[in-house]
């Protein structure tokens, strides 16, 4: 608290903004030509995130407070649309849904790509396929493996008939038909699919720890996995965090895995709040109760985020202060 | 030949009228499999002896075709006919003024006189008519697979809703799968409407689907309905979340399951198979001598334009769809009945036949919820049924949620 007084202070100096004023007010025209060049160079940039961005959001919010229908209507109905959303029962299924396969999928595919980064640090034999094979998942579209994930998981075609024609006729393996499980057969196809991108972007975290540092440990005697955990890790903690926010946003917009692993079902135990947005903006047309399904998921976003982000710049503020 | 008579009486009549090449007309379909690009081929083919050029633009899954027609009114590049179905989601458009009418050729054509009283009521809006209805699809109705019941030694099929039961009974006990399902919500909202037909009757259909009537959702007779809905669920395989409806359809060819409880277009599947109905399989439109038929079915709207040469083929394309034996012909490729009871149905399989002769009698003509609740209802009435087809929800509490998704 004390801090940001004083950074205030330094900030709204006199003697600064006077400055300030009188360096912009000696520019030569030439110079002053090159700012405003500089400027019109950034121009498309902050339209795009002011129109495209902001815009668009303002505009869903200014939907999700109408009776809107197929078409944009200018009828204002205060909350109804948010009282109705939260009134849904499949709604509320799809934000506890998304909740448990966020934690869930985050934690498994952090682990996951942890294990495999380090895997291929060890200087494995054929890196580069290794490599390959972990990442390729990730470079194909999941409408196609998707539909792989539902027939292996399929009781009566996929992984359970195999083992029982192996001689195990009592194995079960019928999550993606189980109305409680089900939601867990998303994450082993997703992680399955992302984790080599975690991979990815850790091992390059990896290679970019100095040498000396291994080298230093391994003379003090150091086991390697406490090396591992207690100083790469932190290390590691600008490049987990990008990890961390790209893994978030697929969570949130996870739409693609569900309607072609399950639609949604069995009955409605799979739903995600974007599944249930896109139904409502095309085949319900009900383009209102979808900007507020999307409003909330916004907020929920931001929610989450917002904190991580100012602890990120407050570090990174303390940092230049040290 | 009666066909080409009439195609080449038409194109000589409207080459007169239309130049050298005709009016051209690009119509958005979702009709891309087998059998549906050749009944579509129906109307092409029509419009194109007529005199026209038809350009086709076919996109699969219908809400995708029909979100790209709707993009296309709203900025200003409509195509000259787009599909719809015979429900209320197309009535935002008329509401906001982006469709035309086609006033004329319905009033010429006298389509009031012959056009079943739901299909009515769904294309024409305030005295206007802004869509041709094309076929009409019968979602609900019960096929059997004659190979199983034959091993289930099951002698006549049912003809009530307790019969039924005791038939998959038998079936059950023959170690068949009783009730062949996909576990689909629009499958589940099918077995759903079957019920509530033949149990719940025409009254009580209306009362629920069509008025929204507080007082008879949260009655006993619909709770009824609701339970012997749940109770076919129990004759289910467990395979069967997720299947799609013609895996289903398949169980039947092979005589794995007895019974199917879906739509016309099941016809397309047997005949692939090389079966045929009386023979093969059975098809049961319903129970009782009163036993409602259920109107689904396709129409096309035309958007707004004030090109007269666009005009000009949105009528003829309208007349063209519904002329008598335009329709038979659709009919017959799409596995659907035609929108009219005044045709030749010698060429038609015994089940069209036989719901031809249901649709005679106006009193048992219904229109499925499509045609009475706008899309957004019927979606929240489908996401109740397949929670309470899939988990252990008390029936007041499915009652009381139908109560207030229909409300709104």
């Amino acid at each position: 608290m004390c801090r940001w007084k004083k950074y205030k202070r330094t900030l709204l100096q006199p003697s600064r903004i006077e400055t300030a004023l009188r360096t912009v007010m000696t520019l030569k025209p030439k110079q002053l030509f090159r700012q405003l060049v500089s400027w019109a160079a950034l121009l498309p940039l902050a339209s795009t995130v002011l129109v495209a961005y902001l815009g668009t959001v303002l505009w869903s919010l200014n939907i999700s407070f109408t009776n809107s229908r197929t078409f944009p209507s200018d009828q204002y109905v205060g909350w109804a649309q948010y009282q109705r959303l939260f009134d849904n029962d499949r709604w509320l299924l799809s934000l506890q849904n998304l909740a448990l396969y966020g934690v869930l999928f985050i934690a498994a595919c952090m682990v996951l790509g942890f294990l495999l980064a380090v895997f291929i640090d060890q200087k494995v034999m054929a890196e580069g396929a290794l490599r390959t094979v972990f990442l390729y998942p990730y470079a194909m579209s999941f409408v196609a493996t998707g539909l792989v994930w539902q027939w292996l998981l399929n009781p009566g075609n996929g992984i359970q008939q195999a083992v029982r024609q192996m001689g195990y006729p009592d194995f079960t393996f019928d999550w993606i038909i189980d109305q409680d499980m089900v939601i867990y057969t998303i994450v082993i196809a997703t992680v399955w699919q992302a984790s080599g991108l975690v991979m990815a972007l850790l091992l390059a975290g990896l290679r970019g720890i100095d040498e000396e540092i291994w080298k230093a440990a391994r003379i003090d005697g150091i086991p390697t996995w406490r090396v591992y955990v207690s100083i790469v890790l932190p290390m590691l903690g600008p490049t987990i965090a990008t990890v961390f926010v790209l893994l978030f946003t697929a969570v949130v917009k996870v739409f693609d895995s569900v309607v072609s692993m399950t639609q949604g079902g069995p009955g409605t135990a799979s739903e995600v709040p974007a599944k249930f947005i896109m139904d409502h903006l095309f085949g319900r047309a009900n383009i209102a109760l979808a900007s507020a399904g999307s409003m909330v998921l916004l907020l929920t976003v931001l929610a989450l985020v917002a904190p991580f982000l100012y602890a990120r710049s407050r570090a990174r503020r303390r940092e230049e202060q040290a | 030949m009666k066909l080409k008579l009439l195609t080449l009486a038409l194109s000589t009549g409207f080459a007169a009228l239309a130049h050298a090449a005709g009016p051209k007309a690009e119509v958005i379909h979702w009709w891309t499999s087998g059998g549906e690009s050749a009944a579509v081929k129906t109307f092409s083919d029509a419009y194109n002896a007529a005199g026209g050029v038809w350009v086709d633009t076919a996109i699969s899954i219908g809400d995708q075709a029909r979100s790209v027609a709707v993009n296309r009114i709203i900025g200003g590049n409509p195509p000259t006919a787009a599909q719809f179905n015979t429900s209320k989601q197309f009535l935002d458009l008329v509401e906001q003024g982006m469709l035309n009418n086609v006033d004329d050729v319905a009033l010429r054509d006298g389509w009031d006189k012959f056009l079943p009283e739901p299909v009515l009521n769904v294309v024409r809006v305030k005295g206007h008519f802004y869509a041709a209805p094309v076929n009409i699809h019968m979602p609900t109705w019960f096929w059997y697979s004659k190979a199983a019941f034959k091993k289930a030694g099951i002698a006549a099929e049912p003809r009530t809703m307790d019969e039924l039961f005791a038939v998959l009974d038998k079936l059950k006990a023959a170690g068949l799968i009783p009730l062949a399902h996909g576990g689909q919500p629009w499958q589940e909202s099918i077995v759903f409407t079957a019920v509530l037909a033949n149990l719940g009757g025409a009254d009580l259909y209306l009362k629920v689907l069509r008025d929204r009537d507080a007082k008879a959702i949260q009655g006993d007779a619909f709770k009824n309905v609701l339970l012997t809905f749940k109770r076919l669920q129990a004759y289910v395989d467990k395979a069967a979340p997720g299947r799609n409806w013609n895996d289903a359809t398949a169980l039947l060819i092979t005589g794995k399951a007895g019974v199917q409880i879906m739509g016309d277009w099941t016809k397309g599947e047997f005949a692939q198979a090389k079966q045929l109905p009386g023979r093969d399989y059975g098809c049961i439109a319903g129970f009782g001598p009163k036993s409602p038929y259920i109107i689904q079915g396709d129409v096309f709207v035309f958007p707004k334009t004030t090109n007269a040469e666009a005009i000009k083929a949105q009528k003829m394309m309208a007349g063209l769809m519904l002329a008598p034996t335009t329709q038979v012909e659709f009919s017959i490729r799409k596995g659907s009945i035609p929108v009219r009871t005044d045709v030749d149905v010698s060429r038609m399989d015994i089940c069209a036949q036989q719901g031809l002769a249901i649709m005679k009698d106006k009193s048992r003509q219904l229109g499925n919820g499509e045609v009475y609740l706008n899309p957004d209802q019927n979606g929240s009435l489908s996401d109740i049924l397949t929670a309470y087809w899939n988990k252990n929800v008390p029936v007041e509490k499915v009652q009381k949620d139908i109560a207030s998704a229909l409300k709104n």
